[in-house]
């Protein structure tokens, strides 16, 4: 293998360290990438800056071999290459980080690297080499750990130094910070910052503008699949980013309305619930309320228990025998051993955070999808009979109220994107105007101007006195909308706090506070590799 | 090297001519098969698929066939809908025979009109009472529908074959496994159609048939049922979700489909035999799954895949006689025809597509991605499990 030489020469200061001209790539009718000039310089902390389905992926496996651009070319060092194969890639010196970890379960944090690396290295030289670069850059590692037994951040660290024991002069990292608690993020930042040091190009993609802000020197923003600005970020704000990201005025989502002290609309108390299958997280005596006009953040990183959560509070999952101390309320009314349709009739609304399959069907139209959680409304079925019409008139007020975008009168639900297909389950819920609405990750996955839209009308039901329940993992979503937070971790939730009243590092702590993580794995994890 | 890839989109017209376009090859294969057996290609597909409907008695004949065919597939519908295999039909219309001929032998006397209603009632049951059995172990304890269904057909092959050996037996039957002929009442009678008279051995059966495919087909396309019954199918969480109960649903569909397969062996041996032996059936059980598929599960099709199958069926008889071709052919067409509808529904989610070398690392990769989401759902899914 051919190590990129880390000491570089003074003239290629001026040189680009990797550069595309003109590069297109085209699926079928979807031009994804258009002539997109960019140049990345040695040390330099780059962010690519778009929006889901701007581009970004496919210019990054441009780069990175997976993909063969239809027109223009790349520069590396100045000169130009085709690059035919992540191989390729890896022997000039790109790294990459992907979103999905590609990493098996089952074995070891050493035995994971020595499947990435040329088979020249013993698994004792390895092992130390893992332990010295990690602690270099202040990623402690242990080579012998098992991968299920690691938390998400720690198994973006072996990625990381997986890319960095190739010692590579530019690397890609695809939305790194989507699954870290912002401690692990300024963990990951201050490694990133120190790599750019020592003359190694960062190329950082992302649509969280504060971190790009925070990171990053120059941007490179895509929309459409094509390069609009290049910009120093340090001379934008974060609302100039957005604008220049989806092309349009970000609309303020206004103040938040204190609501005034009024009755409980929605409690849980001693909420438990054992872990029953290898992947699921136990649930240990959960309690909140909510009032009417509040909306309560659920924080916490994916995989604490919110699926769990989630069920409990659908009814999808009740518990076994109706005396525990589990105690699910709406008002006075006691919900706990009732299911989900019937919670549905008590004033209830949920929207579970799977789009596909969970909350919506794809391989059913929009008018069948309006039907899932709507048949029990009046004039919809009578005496077990559909009435066509009124579902499809239901489906349509629906996507006309909440500015659904759709291919045809009444498309099948996989023809929307997943930004439209979110604004219609949200809006299929809101429009019913539950007492209570219960809803996970309301914002994964969909461009800004659907997340703005949906919070926006998640925001208006609470001031109609509704209470709303939000779990997510995006904090600043939780702190843009909620006027209560909470923080689920490992299962356990902490006590409510009022936003106003706290940092983003407070919740921070909170969400990775528990060291049990790996405890609870290895109680009960079978270690079946993917 | 070739991939399949998904489709995004499903052309309209892909979904009519598939099962047209397996039909015409599945001739096709037919003939050159005929011509690699030594006999006149053209001759025999003409007695294959054409002298069967040369005579009106024949046409009588055909639909007759195509009864029992039609009424079990418009309950396999049903099954395979909601993602669930039931395979045993087979089993599900012996039962179903031995219930009306319980009912029956019990009134040997009997006269009533509402005879003939008794027995249809008693086979349903009976038929659903043995397709309960796989949905209950697989509700209870995730024991696969496929196995457990065909196995049951087994069970239910030797269990009509020891009545009608033993308890069952006509004393008066010589020794011949046999039982006694079932009372008038018990019988279907053949149909007279005006002005024409009778066709064939058309009997009442075919209509009911009709009948039950058109009910079929508006509960599983207008009722919260048949709702409940595809969204179990297609995405079982968000029927969870939506408040529905799956393991009510698989028992639903289970007994069905096997009161249809029930009533389909009633009608066969009260219109056909007149009494119970050891074969009832002639693999119509079998037969009835490719006719759903043929469908493309939606009943009103059934009828049409219902005749097209019954004429291969028929066309096996008349050729046998006429040209001593074997009748396993036509068994051979089955599973030609089978294989090119499965062969079919591939292509129709998936194309075919070539690709180079770097494309195919990316698709890995593609691959790989996908699996770490889906194992990401199935920890999920396996969340919200109650």
């Amino acid at each position: 293998m051919t190590k990129a030489p880390r000491k570089l020469n003074p003239k290629s200061k001026d040189t680009p360290l990797l550069a595309s001209y003109g590069m297109t790539k085209s699926f079928g009718d979807l031009v994804a990438n258009q002539d997109i000039n960019f140049s990345i310089y040695p040390g330099e902390l780059h962010a690519l800056l778009g929006e889901n389905g701007a581009g970004k992926s496919t210019f990054i496996k441009m780069a990175y071999g997976l993909l063969q651009p239809d027109q223009g070319y790349l520069e590396w060092r100045g000169e130009r290459i085709t690059v035919t194969n992540p191989q390729q890639a890896r022997a000039m010196g790109i790294g990459m980080v992907f979103q999905h970890f590609s990493l098996f379960e089952a074995l070891t944090v050493a035995e994971n690297i020595a499947l990435a690396l040329p088979p020249d290295f013993t698994r004792q030289k390895l092992s130390q080499m893992i332990k010295t670069k990690s602690a270099e850059y202040g990623i402690p590692l242990n080579p012998d750990s098992i991968i299920a037994d690691l938390s998400v951040g720690q198994q973006q660290r072996v990625e990381i130094v997986r890319c960095l024991l190739q010692n590579p002069s530019l690397l890609i990292m695809d939305e790194p910070t989507s699954v870290l608690t912002p401690q692990e993020t300024d963990q990951l930042f201050q490694v990133l910052k120190r790599l750019a040091k020592q003359g190694c190009a960062v190329l950082f993609i992302s649509h969280k503008l504060d971190e790009i802000k925070q990171l990053t020197t120059r941007a490179t923003i895509l929309r459409g699949g094509i390069k609009v600005a290049e910009v120093k970020t340090k001379d934008q704000s974060t609302r100039q980013l957005a604008e220049l990201m989806i092309g349009a005025k970000v609309k303020e989502i206004g103040t938040l309305s204190t609501p005034k002290s009024s009755k409980t609309l929605f409690s849980v108390s001693g909420l438990s619930r054992s872990a029953e299958g290898p992947f699921d997280i136990a649930l240990k005596d959960i309690s909140f309320s909510v009032k009417a006009g509040e909306i309560l953040g659920i924080a916490g990183i994916a995989g604490n228990g919110q699926s769990e959560l989630m069920a409990a509070l659908t009814g999808e999952w009740r518990p076994a025998s109706a005396a525990g101390v589990n105690k699910i309320m709406i008002g006075a009314a006691d919900m706990t051993p009732l299911a989900p349709a019937a919670r549905r009739r008590a004033g209830l609304a949920f929207i579970p955070e799977e789009r596909n399959g969970h909350a919506a069907v794809p391989s059913m139209t929009l008018s069948e999808n309006a039907l899932l959680t709507g048949y029990d409304q009046a004039d919809v079925v009578r005496r077990g009979i559909i009435n066509h019409d009124n579902t499809l008139a239901m489906a349509r007020h629906i996507s006309k109220t909440f500015d659904v975008r759709q291919p045809s009168d009444d498309p099948l639900a996989s023809s929307l994107s997943g930004g439209n297909l979110q604004k219609f389950v949200v809006g299929r819920e809101i429009i019913k105007s539950p007492q209570v609405l219960i809803v996970s990750q309301p914002t994964w996955g969909v461009d800004i101007g659907a997340t703005q839209f949906i919070r926006t009308a998640m925001a208006n039901l609470a001031k109609q006195g509704s209470a709303v329940i939000m779990i997510s993992q995006d904090l600043e979503e939780i702190f843009q909308i909620a006027h209560h937070i909470a923080v689920l971790n490992n299962g356990q939730l902490s006590e409510t706090l009022k936003v106003d009243d706290v940092t983003p590092e407070h919740i921070g702590l909170l969400m990775g506070e528990s060291p049990t993580r790996s405890g609870k794995a290895r109680s009960g994890k079978a270690r079946v590799s993917s | 090297m070739i991939i399949l890839q998904k489709r995004k989109d499903i052309p309209t017209f892909l979904t009519i001519a598939v099962p047209i376009i397996a039909i015409l090859i599945t001739v096709l294969a037919g003939g050159i098969i005929f011509a690699l057996l030594g006999y006149p290609p053209l001759a025999a597909l003409y007695e294959f698929f054409i002298a069967p409907l040369s005579r009106p008695d024949q046409v009588g004949n055909l639909l007759v066939k195509a009864c029992p065919l039609i009424i079990i597939s418009t309950g396999l519908i049903f099954c395979y809908r909601a993602n669930v295999w039931n395979i045993g039909a087979e089993g599900q219309l012996i039962l179903g025979a031995m219930g009306a001929g319980w009912v029956a032998l019990s009134f040997p006397e009997a006269e009533s009109p509402f005879m003939i209603l008794a027995m249809a009632v008693m086979a349903m049951l009976a038929g659903a009472l043995w397709g309960a059995i796989p949905g209950l172990l697989k509700i209870r304890f995730k024991a696969s529908e496929i196995l457990v269904s065909l196995m049951l057909t087994y069970i239910a092959i030797f269990l009509v074959d020891w009545t009608v050996r033993s308890p069952w037996r006509d004393p008066l039957a010589f020794g011949f496994p046999l039982t006694k002929a079932y009372p008038d009442a018990g019988l279907i009678p053949v149909m007279s159609l005006p002005g024409i008279g009778r066709l064939g051995q058309l009997h009442w059966g075919v209509p009911v048939a009709f009948l039950v495919a058109i009910c079929g087909w508006f509960y599983l396309t207008r009722s919260l049922g048949g709702y409940q019954i595809k969204l179990m199918g297609d995405a079982p969480r968000a029927g969870r979700f939506a408040g529905f109960n799956q393991g009510r649903v698989t028992m639903f569909v289970m007994m069905v489909s096997g009161g249809l397969a029930g009533l389909a062996g009633m009608i066969e041996v009260s219109a056909n035999i007149g009494m119970l032996q050891p074969q009832i059936s002639f693999g119509y059980g079998f037969t009835a799954i490719i006719v759903a598929f043929l469908a493309r599960l939606n009943p009103l099709a059934a009828i049409a895949a219902g005749l097209v199958v019954a004429l291969a069926e028929l066309g096996g008889d008349t050729a046998q006689i006429s040209m001593r071709i074997p009748k396993v052919v036509t068994g051979i067409f089955n599973g030609i025809l089978l294989f090119m509808l499965l062969a079919g529904e591939t292509l129709t989610h998936y194309r075919i597509v070539w690709v180079g070398v770097t494309e195919k690392a990316n698709i890995e990769k593609a691959s790989i991605e996908k699996a770490s989401i889906e194992k990401a759902n199935i920890k999920k899914d396996g969340a919200s499990h109650g």
